[in-house]
């Protein structure tokens, strides 16, 4: 049995997520709430996933769990949004003393909103280059950052990584109808390719920086190119390859003031938004071509 | 200075759009045409989606025509009437479009069409243009006077009325075939169609250089407020604060190009043109013929 997982997150709300979370084995853990007593959790909806040991009774609890918090839960896209930062933040505890026989690691990961795509490839045909086949990824993350403490595929094993979708290939999920192209693979290494080349993808090995097996923090820079939704952000304490513990927290992304009434103008009033559109546009106009005249009476 | 962009979910600098926005104006001032074959492929550059970068152009075309429009009606270079005739082309031709896109979407290939036939018009125009300036342009050095276009075919069709502005007794069957064509790729293409209505215009129907500018902005001008109004209710892809960006730079541009335009010969202002057309068209094919830097693209949603 390779771990229990504690539906906390459920209770608190948090069902969407824990649809993302492959679960084994779901128990509940009463324990678990102990564990979070004595320094109480920054983050506001702790989703504890921990390492049950050999055998759940006589292991109630991890001997290493995260606490975490983050700079803030929130992000507000104004009219000079430029980007954001955000610093995940936290220490390990533990009951025992630290183990000598493997190195911890951490890796922390915020993930964006996910949202369809279709990928296609062009081919020469006739001597012009024609787009041929597609592949629909049924959902990927607009954004995706993967911050490490040493080289991700050094420090995870790759059946955790597909449980825990870690890296950046498994965070996408589902084609979205039937593949008729042989190499699926490519399609999609593509697509990673061009999002990491603008940032909206980003692994940083070493980024997170851990101090004396305790207390680590991580800085990650949110692009200016933001969308708008509910960011995940994660921990997970890593040992030998597995994943040890781990913690989840939401990101609320929201546009502000003037962004945010004429996203809603756009939506819930199309019409009037799209007349306000054309009396700008000839206002403007109007008004150039009127000042532009008096410039040249003058 | 970054501005966030609420509908294309993209933060840009404000200035590089102001200027983009100067420099199509300043084309549809002297030209005529709306610039919007040039601010779409210019946005999608920028990292604007492409859905937005057609919709919010044709929104950004709509204030610089007006704003040249209203420079040609002081200087009395529109033709309402056939201004009108090429109106009702064109909405009837824009809603042809919007099927024949439809059609071409659900086989896959619209990039490409779009593509081969922005090349090929763009060709056949820009170089027919450049031609027959470069000639007018010799014929005027040796002191020799531009003929008058000879009455042919298209004389001889029924519905005549009379085009005081433009000097002619034409049937409205030609203008309303123009209108309906330029309807039909303004639909397509996300453009005001104005690089093709301008030659034709001048080529086909035989109207004067200088009444031709005026009155392709006034149809332009009514045309694209149409597209811009379906693309914001059908697709909600008008981005206002893009557009008001574009538009401060468009309108000040469209200004001063109405103002060299006054001042330039009609054949260097045909000569201009067409160079710009055929710099376009040259970019186009070559997107077409050479081996692209990236084989795979990303389309937003299950297309």
């Amino acid at each position: 049995m390779r771990g229990i997982i504690l539906c906390l997150g459920v209770a608190l709300g948090q069902a969407a997520w824990a649809q993302d979370v492959p679960q084994p084995e779901t128990q509940p853990a009463p324990a678990q709430v102990d564990a979070t007593d004595t320094v109480p959790p920054i983050m506001s909806y702790p989703l504890p996933l921990t390492n049950g040991g050999t055998s759940g009774a006589s292991a109630p609890q991890a001997p290493e769990q995260v606490v975490a918090g983050m700079s803030s839960d929130a992000v507000s896209i104004t009219t000079s949004f430029d980007g954001s930062e955000i610093l995940l933040y936290g220490a390990v505890k533990r009951e025992t003393p630290i183990p000598s026989s493997s190195l911890l690691q951490v890796i922390a990961t915020v993930e964006g909103p996910s949202r369809s795509v279709t990928i296609r490839r062009k081919e020469r045909r006739f001597g012009i280059w024609v787009n041929t086949e597609s592949v629909v990824v049924g959902a990927a993350p607009s954004f995706y950052a993967v911050a490490t403490t040493a080289p991700l595929r050094l420090i995870l094993d790759p059946e955790e990584d597909a449980r825990f979708r870690i890296s950046i290939p498994t965070a996408m999920r589902s084609f979205a109808r039937p593949l008729d192209v042989e190499d699926p693979v490519e399609f999609t290494e593509a697509m990673i390719d061009m999002r990491m080349a603008e940032g909206s993808y980003r692994l940083d090995d070493g980024a997170v920086t851990l101090v004396d097996d305790t207390l680590f923090r991580a800085d990650f820079r949110l692009p200016a190119n933001l969308v708008e939704g509910t960011y995940k952000t994660r921990i997970f304490l890593l040992r030998q390859g597995r994943v040890i513990d781990s913690y989840s927290a939401p990101l609320e992304v929201r546009k502000v003031g003037l962004e945010r009434w004429l996203y809603r103008l756009a939506f819930d009033q199309p019409l009037v938004y799209g007349l306000m559109s054309l009396l700008i546009a000839a206002v403007a106009g109007w008004g150039a071509s009127a000042a532009f005249r008096a410039l040249q009476r003058e | 200075m970054q501005i966030y962009l609420p509908i294309a979910e993209v933060a840009v600098n404000a200035f590089t759009l102001i200027g983009l926005g100067g420099i199509v104006g300043l084309m549809s001032g002297m030209f005529g045409v709306g610039g919007g074959f040039l601010i779409t492929p210019l946005l999608f550059f920028i990292g604007i989606p492409p859905a937005i970068a057609v919709a919010t152009g044709a929104n950004q075309v709509v204030a610089s025509s007006v704003s040249g429009v209203l420079g040609h009606v002081k200087r009395r270079s529109v033709d309402f009437r056939m201004g009108t005739v090429l109106l009702v082309g064109g909405l009837i031709g824009s809603a042809l479009g919007v099927l024949v896109f439809n059609l071409l979407q659900r086989l896959g290939q619209v990039e490409l069409v779009v593509q081969i036939s922005y090349v090929v018009m763009l060709g056949v125009v820009g170089s027919m243009m450049l031609v027959e300036s470069l000639r007018a342009l010799r014929r005027t050095r040796r002191g020799a006077r531009a003929k008058r276009r000879a009455h042919g075919w298209i004389h001889t069709l029924p519905f005549k009325v009379k085009f005081r502005t433009s000097g002619l007794y034409l049937s409205v069957i030609p203008p309303l075939i123009v209108g309906m064509l330029v309807g039909v790729l303004s639909a397509m293409m996300g453009v005001g169609g104005g690089f093709i209505m301008v030659p034709a215009m001048i080529y086909l129907l035989g109207m004067p250089t200088k009444v031709v500018i005026g009155t392709s902005l006034f149809q332009i001008t009514f045309v694209t407020a149409f597209t811009t109004l379906m693309h914001a209710i059908s697709y909600n892809t008008v981005d206002v604060m893009l557009a008001v960006l574009l538009i401060v730079g468009g309108v000040t541009g469209a200004q001063i190009g109405a103002y060299l335009g006054a001042r330039l010969r009609a054949e260097q202002l045909r000569i201009l043109l067409a160079l710009v057309v055929l710099a376009v068209c040259v970019k186009l094919a070559m997107d077409l013929f050479l081996t692209p830097d990236d084989l795979y693209s990303l389309t937003p949603g299950i297309v």
